[in-house]
């Protein structure tokens, strides 16, 4: 405990989250995983983009930043190319992420790039009070949505793996120990990484939905969340109304920084008279 | 012995850029700016640095600001409809203070407008695009040479003040082929922004004084700083304190005003003893210069003023020389955009009249010859 409290910036404590929101749930868990991978706090980034979950990244002793909205995967995306030798994580939600972010997510993937996204997906924009988000559940209630979402939801492990991200993983803030395990196979993976934590918003999308308590959404993430491992073996009709949590996907593929290092070795021995650039500048190499 | 080279402006951005030490850049492809993303991704590998065609232009300014995070000397290049998607994140770099390049060829607008034609519409939109005050610095080519040169003090005014500068070129400048011969790079002064010596009680957003530029750690050197787009106070941490917000804004904001009698670039041209006085900037002053020659052969008293940072614009120069003044005339690509700071500068010492156009094609020297000479008799 004491190892992974030092990943956070204790002066910047208590966090501004809800009662009951898994947001804390969820940084605990990364924090528990670096901790126990021994990850050098001074070769880390954390960006994050705007709402709570991306409250996140003020808390956590590394280098880190606090983007714009929908942008921490294209501000991680040059941290990267900048840095390959440093772990790079995006704390982001699910509006973030997959409503004004969603180009840089889908093309972050495409690439295979190293980056490990956490995504928490509480169902709706918490910060702005509990609008419907691409990742509401059609027919559930929202400040925008006051008659019912008429609009589909992403299925994010899917959207992930369509896109070409070579680790995908989902849990939930009740399934916390499955969280850490998809995370720190995540944080091993050479390339775009998605761990979607499922968590609940009391405040607002459960208010909103009259779905209970704190313990009431813990208990709907206990009863509804089936691991894709139990769920090979079930009915399809036992899955009705369930979603599915574990290793979603895990197949290794060219990463893109090193992809692109390896073309700068490739192109500086094709200039092997190389001294200082072809034009002549001698001030500027890396 | 520098030799002569024939390149087009959007290739003499590029060379700059690499001689102030760019070393990453993001962009999307767009006209008339292609070619500088193009020759970035071919030189860069070469000198060990990063290129990367993002998804699309809010995705390239995000990545550039990442890069300078890192410590990198980081650029994109984009005109009319990627800049104005680039405008959230320009106000991101000036108040987070990473230092950033963006090269706007600008091109006919609003909207999708005339891609390969040439308009200056940018102006005001190079000012002001973000929301809310901000500093930021633009810098206005008149030819290919200057492309080099500027590109090269957009690098170094953005690592010394920590702010994100435009060079304003236009699809003329840009695309236009001249003779051009670049200077010993011995000779070039790079600026490299200031680091501080320990990470032991660094405070990153903390000015020594009134408009003073902060240090700043790059990423991944033990600093472990915090980063945000939130009005901040010293520590970059998020603040609520109406006072603590104001005085951040007007700390940014003086920076750049306290450098203008340092960074202010501007050129002239029989200006000391005019009475018609030519203010002209990046292609228009092109034909501007040619005009005022021609007047001056028969015989007409006509100067040119050609700022190169219109934005803090020079304005004491400018005062100066419309004191002396009759008459000043302002040729833009646009129905009246600089001639509005020109107007506000001057303050009725001299008239100033408009010269404006938006047909895509470029001043011939006769249509401003004609406005010298027509409003002298």
């Amino acid at each position: 405990m004491s190892e992974s409290l030092d990943y956070f910036r204790q002066n910047r404590l208590p966090h501004i989250w809800c009662p009951g929101c898994g947001h804390g749930t969820v940084t605990g868990a990364l924090t528990r995983t670096l901790a126990k991978l021994g990850i050098d706090k001074n070769n880390v980034v954390v960006v994050s983009g705007i709402g709570c979950s991306s409250r996140a990244s003020g808390y956590l002793d590394f280098d880190t930043i606090h983007t714009a909205h929908g942008r921490a995967i294209a501000f991680a995306t040059g941290i990267k190319l900048s840095r390959p030798d440093m772990k790079v994580i995006v704390m982001t939600g699910d509006g973030d992420c997959t409503a004004i972010g969603g180009n840089h997510f889908i093309h972050a993937a495409r690439r295979n790039i190293d980056i490990t996204t956490i995504v928490m997906n509480n169902s709706n924009y918490g910060m702005t009070s509990g609008q419907y988000s691409p990742m509401t559940p059609t027919g559930m209630l929202g400040t925008t949505a006051p008659y019912g979402n008429v609009e589909r939801p992403f299925d994010l492990g899917k959207l992930a793996i369509a896109c070409g991200a070579t680790y995908v993983g989902r849990s939930t803030s009740y399934h916390v120990q499955l969280l850490g395990e998809l995370l720190e196979k995540a944080l091993l993976n050479k390339g775009f990484s998605v761990v979607e934590a499922v968590v609940g918003c009391p405040t607002y999308f459960g208010r909103k939905n009259k779905l209970g308590g704190a313990v009431d959404m813990f208990t709907w993430q206990k009863d509804h969340a089936v691991n894709v491992k139990a769920a090979a073996v079930m009915a399809p009709e036992k899955l009705e109304g369930k979603f599915l949590i574990g290793e979603l996907y895990n197949q290794a593929a060219p990463e893109f920084t090193a992809q692109y290092d390896a073309l700068i070795e490739s192109v500086r021995r094709k200039f092997d008279n190389f001294q200082g650039g072809v034009r002549g500048c001698a001030q500027n190499s890396d | 012995m520098p030799e002569a080279k024939l390149m087009q402006g959007n290739e003499a951005c590029t060379l700059g850029a690499l001689a102030a030490g760019l070393n990453f850049f993001a962009g999307y492809p767009i006209t008339p700016s292609t070619e500088i993303a193009e020759l970035c991704s071919e030189e860069l590998p070469k000198i060990g640095g990063k290129f990367i065609q993002m998804e699309d232009e809010i995705g390239s300014i995000a990545a550039i600001i990442g890069a300078s995070l890192t410590g990198r000397k980081a650029m994109t290049a984009t005109s009319g409809p990627g800049f104005s998607l680039m405008q959230e994140l320009i106000g991101y770099s000036a108040i987070s203070e990473v230092p950033i390049v963006i090269i706007n060829v600008q091109r006919v607008g609003p909207s999708t407008g005339m891609p390969t034609s040439l308009a200056q519409g940018d102006v005001m939109q190079a000012r002001w695009g973000t929301h809310g005050d901000h500093p930021v610095v633009v810098l206005a080519p008149g030819n290919v040479r200057e492309c080099f040169d500027l590109t090269i003090k957009a690098f170094n005014i953005a690592e010394d003040l920590r702010v994100p500068v435009i060079v304003l070129s236009d699809e003329t400048i840009g695309h236009m082929r001249e003779k051009v011969v670049l200077p010993d790079y011995k000779s070039i002064k790079v600026v490299n922004r200031k680091a501080p010596a320990t990470p032991a009680g660094y405070l990153p957003y903390k000015a020594d004084q009134d408009g003073g530029v902060p240090l700043m750690a790059p990423f991944g050197a033990g600093y472990r700083w915090h980063v945000t787009g939130l009005s901040h106070d010293e520590t970059g941490f998020p603040t609520n304190k109406g006072e603590v917000a104001g005085d951040l804004i007007k700390r940014l904001m003086r920076k750049v005003e306290k450098a203008e009698p340092v960074i202010r670039d501007y050129a002239t041209e029989s200006a000391d003893d005019c009475d018609v006085l030519v203010v002209a900037f990046g292609s228009s002053a092109m034909s501007a210069t040619s005009a005022v020659r021609q007047a001056r052969a028969q015989g007409v008293k006509a100067g040119l003023f050609r700022p190169k940072t219109i934005w803090p614009f020079p304005e004491e120069p400018l005062r100066e020389l419309a004191a002396k003044a009759k008459r000043i005339i302002v040729p833009e690509m646009n129905l009246g955009q600089l001639v509005l700071e020109i107007e506000r500068v001057v303050a009725g010492k001299a008239p100033v009249e408009r010269l404006s156009k938006v047909n895509c094609e470029l001043f011939r020297p006769e249509e401003i010859l004609k406005a010298i000479i027509g409003g002298s008799k």
